[in-house]
């Protein structure tokens, strides 16, 4: 056996692989399999590696459990046990499920931010498969110094994933379903007891008072379907009931976020009307005038369900705006939602003001407004109004002068006569012209400017890469100076090496390339350029750390 | 832009106009031409206020001697507020166009609980409690006796106001509750008090019906307000039931008790008095001999709003003997509160007339008829006296006395019902006199007899013509205005079948049926799922509606509709229904959908907007008709059916209907808005119920859509929200349905707007 020394944890014998019988073993880290009769593993995968297992679907005849890994290829096994087929998968797939989550999400982690960041940077992919793929540094030389500029990073902005709502029919989707025993089966996913928690912090308050210590997660979920918080038409069940207090909170929270009022007057009905009747005025046609005591049970059931669902909708849409992490109390929640307190004054006038203003606008009446622009927000209105530099007042020419002088021009050229006895001799003459046209010694700088026209694409693409490689090579050798660690000494000489094997690998091939299409060889010149100085540092580093030494 | 509104130069704030806006002017300005008053309905968010403020403000501009004020009565809070703000542009507009600054005084008034600045006062959250902690700081012998005691408690805000608040009037301008506030924390001022004070000289008075049509209040607030003004009630599909609400009473056992200890308080108060101050009662015994003579006078010379719970004849005769000094009124208050309760002891329910009573209650404890109309202007006399400070403290009495008042000057428009306990509940007694008016048009007189103008308007008044039967009035204008459109941005449905053609209706026999409340489930998941952002559902009652909520929870169909939107649902708590509607607007704001489930005739579907992407689709579930075993509905269906020869079930229908077109009206709030108008139950389709909507609903209902099931409905829905989907900008309606100054004067639309109005 390649590793005695880890703990097994399961062993499954009668496990066919690529059609060939086996043992499974579970261990540890990783998950193995032997072929029959062999002692050593013809698959091993890290639990790390594994993306996910899939079963085969009960009353299949082949009863199977895959695994999928992170690279996407998977492996089968196939459960040959007659006898026990069933059993030993389930008891497999169960051991799986529990070891999985504990190394997936370190792995996971780390795999996924990698490769987010490749797929969202096609540089950054570019230049991991110029270094990287073609082995000029290792993958984790390449990510050392990436990954820690993004844990440096501001979580925020690599945490930029859209808060998922909650569906409001979440509670719905718990189908329960009968067993044929006298039995309900309740549905749980992982999304919805998310949904549950994220809307019912209350109920999350007491998953984690009570589970594992009081109850296992089971029972926990069983007597939340037991208890009349979920069946919202029971009334009062006893004060057994774990839930009693949730059930209690939520009314407080409800109430917490009536008596805080409604910040839009335009909707609070209670101050609609002005000038309410008296008591004992009016007609009260309809008016049930005492108070639940002579409400039937019926009513007051009836009562609390609208009730709940209001409450119920309304944590769904809080939920779904809260921001970032929940907060556990209720308080905290409904402050957060609501920002002024009914009394404030100050807050209260431009949201009404603004609100009525947008009730009595005609937009249709008013002639149309000119596209919305931005308005300029000045902090120093002076400074914008003065300049940094006052401008110095030049001579501008006006169209009239333009047109004057062209048709001065005009007329000068009319009455140009050669003056024939005073031109330059031929020679001079053409060796002016040759130095005046393109690729001339007075037109140098224009050639070289029209590097994109004389280049072909896919060179010009290559080279952008050869650059960004090279400069990214470049970098972590200039990084390590100055070099005071052995770690350091160590990091530079290897990427010089990196260097020297990057201009061997790369940039050598390219330049034969271009030597081939004639091309002007000192395109890579200033890449060559880089590297010489490079390497001259690092002579003289290392001259300088020779001499140290003697 | 400025109208040539039949001569009248009219600003108006905006470059362009509907159709219907200037043929509103046409019909508002011959009312007013007239001096007469005018019922007027237009749809909602057709820019009804500003046609209304546009027009009057020019008038009152153009002859200051003819109309001197405006007195602009709205709902609610924010209704007047808004008023308010469109106001101000108006007045902007103004001085922008004519260069001149505005002197023009244009102010809202509102309770003390809106207005005070006091800070410990105005954090009291009740309308009463502020008004009766305002009370025991600013009533004038309050203020007497600090004199001799200066460590009582004291408003500032007050003290100031009175010092020298009254010498120089408000400045001109625009004020809104807010800028009164402002304006009086700058200055030290009461906002109240100074609004108050103000109304005598403002060009422009907003604010709610109550002020004017509620006897108790009126009186106090709007009775010296000038002859020359123009009303108008905004709102006003619902004014008969505010002057009904207004002058009716309920007496409880409850109510009784507390009176008892009212009537002691008073006693022993009357026995202190007598002690250390006889004197005070002795002046109070000869001023009341002298009568109530000064009211008489001003009452003649026309300075004051006649106060329907006073009526004329009292103010010619003094208090009579009887009830003259204190301790006798007291002893007077005291058999009466006896009677009461004995009435209140019976086993079965009892329905009399008010002569009726008053025979009984002269058989009885021999309390004349003329001693009980004095009561109520008695018991003020006699408060005053005693230098009650909280008079909140006295509602009881005060009721009592006003009932007492009430019941012995008008012998025709009330009914008494005695009930010994509700019907629901017969094994509880819990008995209550309902005293309730019948006639609208007591409450509504004084206005219109006072008034030269009196404008009625709002989205809906169909049938026009019952309004003035119901109110007692006649008016010289009376018109119906639809909504011009560029597109049918409005869509009734009636849906009178479920899928399986099981009839729909709330009807009371099908109430209960399964299959109806299935059906009805299913129309609203279905629409849920086709409907963007907010939908609006309305029920005939809260117990309809429980009902129903409940089984359809049972049958999993609200866990269906979750799927799709979130739901909300009204409840008997304003502010819990406060914060659901919130919420409810929250999650169309963020585009998850939402759906309010509500009730017909409850504070939502009287005060709430739907605007846009609030209300795509308003759902009617059932004809919400009123309770209609009321006793107190029947006594009154009674005497219209004799009165106003209404007939019994016409009056149900058009209060019916009304109710419904208020709902489905809810999501229409202009011409850029759209949405379905759903009416779920078969009866809509007949004439009688069809043909009381708004004429801007009715002529949209096709004859193919009476009677769809949900299926059909579901697909006319998809096809006119994809319709309604598409980019929709001003030019689309520019000479259709928007007009500019140029289009509106030519002659083609002259003529087509002649025709928008549909004269009755």
């Amino acid at each position: 056996m390649a590793s005695l020394s880890e703990e097994v944890l399961l062993v499954m014998k009668k496990v066919r692989q690529r059609k060939q019988d086996g043992t499974l073993y579970l261990m540890a880290e990783r998950i193995a399999w032997g072929p029959e009769g062999k002692d050593r593993f013809s698959v091993s995968h890290l639990y790390a590696d594994i993306r996910c297992q899939k079963i085969s679907p009960d009353g299949k005849a082949k009863i199977q459990l895959q695994l999928v890994l992170h690279t996407g290829d998977s492996t089968t096994f196939h459960f040959s046990n007659e006898s026990s087929a069933l059993k030993d998968r389930d008891a497999a797939k169960e051991l799986l499920q529990q070891l999985l989550p504990k190394f997936k999400k370190k792995a996971n982690k780390e795999l996924e931010e990698k490769n987010r960041m490749l797929q969202e940077d096609p540089v950054l992919f570019q230049l991991y498969k110029d270094l990287v793929v073609s082995q000029v540094i290792s993958a984790d030389e390449f990510w050392a110094n990436r990954l820690g500029d993004i844990n440096n990073a501001d979580p925020a902005l690599f945490n930029n994933k859209q808060e998922v709502g909650i569906s409001g029919a979440f509670l719905a989707d718990i189908r329960p379903q009968t067993d044929g025993c006298n039995g309900l089966r309740y549905n749980l996913t992982a999304d919805i007891i998310e949904s549950i928690f994220r809307t019912y912090p209350a109920v999350k308050q007491k998953y984690n008072e009570n589970v594992p210590h009081d109850l296992t997660e089971k029972e926990f979920w069983t007597r939340f379907f037991q208890s009349h918080y979920f069946h919202r038409d029971r009334i009062n069940t006893g004060t057994q009931d774990i839930f009693s207090e949730c059930a209690k909170q939520d009314e407080l929270g409800l109430k917490s976020m009536v008596v805080q009022g409604v910040r839009n007057p335009l909707v609070d009905l209670l101050s609609l009307e002005d000038k309410t009747l008296d008591e004992g005025y009016g007609v009260s046609t309809t008016l049930p005038s005492t108070s639940n005591s002579n409400r039937t049970v019926k009513d007051s059931s009836n009562s609390a369900i609208i009730k709940r669902f209001n409450h119920h909708s309304a944590m769904v849409l809080a939920a779904g705006s809260r921001k970032g992490d929940i907060p556990a109390d209720q308080a905290n929640e409904t402050s957060s939602t609501d920002g002024n307190s009914r009394d404030s004054d100050f807050f209260q006038p431009p949201v009404k003001k603004v609100k009525i203003q947008e009730a009595i606008e005609y937009e249709d009446l008013r002639r149309e407004k000119k596209p919305k622009t931005v308005p300029l927000n000045l902090k120093k209105s002076d400074r914008y109004a003065h300049g940094p530099v006052p401008l110095q007042s030049q001579q501008y020419k006006t169209g009239q002068d333009i047109i004057n002088s062209l048709n001065y021009i005009r007329h000068e050229m009319v009455n140009y006569k050669p003056n024939l006895t005073q031109v330059l001799c031929s020679t001079t003459a053409s060796s002016a012209i040759a130095a005046l046209s393109p690729g001339g010694v007075l037109m140098q700088a224009t050639t070289q400017q029209a590097i994109n026209q004389m280049v072909p694409t896919d060179v010009q693409g290559e080279l952008k890469h050869l650059y960004a490689a090279a400069g990214e090579l470049l970098r972590h050798f200039w990084s390590c100076f100055p070099v005071n660690t052995p770690f350091l000494e160590e990091k530079v000489s290897k990427m010089k090496s990196n260097l020297e094997r990057f201009q061997m690998t790369k940039l050598c091939p390219f330049q034969e390339k271009i030597q081939r299409q004639y091309l002007s060889a000192n395109l890579t010149g200033h890449l060559e350029e880089m590297f010489q100085t490079a390497y001259s540092k690092f002579h003289v580093w290392q001259t300088r750390r020779m001499l140290r030494k003697t | 832009m400025k109208l040539n509104i039949d001569g009248l130069l009219v600003y108006f704030p905006y470059d362009y106009i509907y159709p219907e806006q200037y043929s509103y002017m046409l019909e508002l300005k011959r009312t007013l031409d007239a001096k007469g008053h005018g019922v007027l309905e237009m749809p909602s968010g057709t820019g009804k206020t500003i046609s209304l403020l546009s027009l009057i403000v020019a008038y009152q501009k153009a002859f200051p001697l003819e109309v001197t004020k405006l007195i602009y009565c709205s709902r609610t809070v924010p209704e007047i507020e808004k008023v308010v703000e469109e106001l101000r542009k108006l007045m902007e507009f103004y001085s922008k166009q004519t260069g001149e600054s505005n002197n023009f005084l244009a102010l809202a008034l509102s309770s003390r609980k809106n207005l005070c600045i006091h800070p410990e006062v105005s954090a009291l959250r009740f309308g009463k409690e502020v008004d009766g902690k305002c009370h025991t700081l600013t009533a004038s012998y309050i203020r007497a006796q600090r004199h001799s005691d200066p460590d009582l408690p004291v408003c500032s805000f007050y003290e100031e106001f009175d010092a020298v608040g009254r010498q120089v009037p408000l400045p001109a301008g625009v004020y809104n509750l807010d800028d009164l506030k402002d304006f009086g924390k700058r200055k030290g001022w009461c906002p109240y008090y100074l609004a108050r004070y103000s109304l005598l000289h403002a060009n422009i008075i907003v604010y709610s019906y109550h002020y004017l049509l509620d006897p108790k209040i009126a009186d106090l607030v709007s009775k010296e307000l000038s002859k020359k003004s123009v009303v108008v009630f905004d709102e006003a599909h619902n004014i008969d039931n505010v002057c009904i609400d207004s002058m009716s009473v309920n007496i409880t056992r409850r109510m009784l008790d507390r009176c008892q200890t009212n009537v002691d308080t008073l006693q022993s108060t009357i026995q202190n008095i007598k002690e250390t101050d006889a004197a005070k009662l002795n002046m109070e015994y000869s001023r009341l001999v002298e009568g109530l003579k000064e009211a008489n006078v001003a009452r003649e010379t026309d300075v004051y709003l006649a106060n329907p719970v006073l009526p004329d004849e009292i103010l010619r005769e003094a208090v009579p003997g009887t009830i003259r000094t204190a301790e006798h009124f007291v002893g007077f208050l005291k058999r009466f509160l006896e009677y009461l309760k004995s009435r209140l002891r019976v086993q079965h329910v009892v329905q009399e007339s008010t002569p009726q009573f008053l025979k009984d209650i002269f058989d009885k404890v021999c309390i004349d008829r003329k001693p009980l109309r004095f009561c109520a202007e008695r018991l003020q006399s006699l408060l005053r006296t005693l230098e009650i400070a909280d008079v909140a403290d006295f509602s009881a009495v005060t009721l009592i006395s006003n009932f007492a008042t009430l019941v012995s000057t008008y012998s025709q428009g009330f009914t008494i019902i005695i009930e010994p306990f509700e019907d629901r509940t017969p094994t509880i007694a819990n008995p209550v006199l309902h005293f309730s008016c019948m006639d609208p048009s007591i409450a509504i007189k004084p206005v219109f007899q006072r008034f030269q103008s009196v404008i009625i308007t709002s989205g809906t008044l169909s049938p026009l013509d019952i309004y003035p039967r119901i109110l007692d009035f006649r008016p010289v204008t009376m018109a119906s205005f639809t909504m011009t459109l560029a597109r049918t941005c409005l869509c009734p449905l009636i849906v009178g079948r479920g899928n399986d053609q099981v009839a729909l209706s709330s009807k009371f026999e099908t109430r209960e049926d399964f299959a109806v409340i299935r059906n009805y489930g299913n129309l609203l998941l279905e629409m849920s799922a086709i409907v963007p952002d907010g939908i609006v559902a309305f029920f005939t009652s809260y117990v309809y509606m429980e009902n129903i909520v409940a089984s359809w929870y049972e049958q999993g169909i609200l866990e269906n509709i979750q799927r799709n939107k979130l739901i909300f649902i009204e409840t008997p708590d304003a502010a819990e229904t406060s914060m659901a509607l919130e919420k409810f607007q929250e999650a169309c704001e963020n585009g998850r959908g939402a759906i309010l489930l509500s009730v017909a005739r409850g504070k939502v579907s009287e005060g709430i907007d739907f605007v846009h992407h609030f209300g795509r689709a308003v759902i009617m579930f059932g004809v919400p008709y009123v309770y209609t075993q009321s006793r107190i509905l029947k006594a009154r269906l009674e005497y219209l059916r004799d009165q106003f020869q209404i007939k019994e079930n016409d009056f149900l229908t058009f209060d019916a209907m009304r109710h419904a077109a208020q709902c489905v009206g809810r999501a229409i709030r202009g011409k850029t808005d759209y949405g379905l108008m759903i009416f779920a139950d078969k009866r809509y389709a007949r004439a009688d119920k069809r043909g009381k909507l708004p004429r801007w609903i009715q002529e949209h209902i096709s004859d193919g859509s009476l009677n769809l099931t949900v299926d059909e409905a579901v697909q006319l829905s998809k096809h006119f929200l994809r319709q309604m989907a598409q980019p929709f900008r001003q030019e689309d309606q520019l000479g259709l349905s928007l007009l500019t100054l140029e289009q509106l004067e030519s002659e083609e639309m002259l003529k087509k707007i002649t025709q928008i109005a549909q004269q009755t």
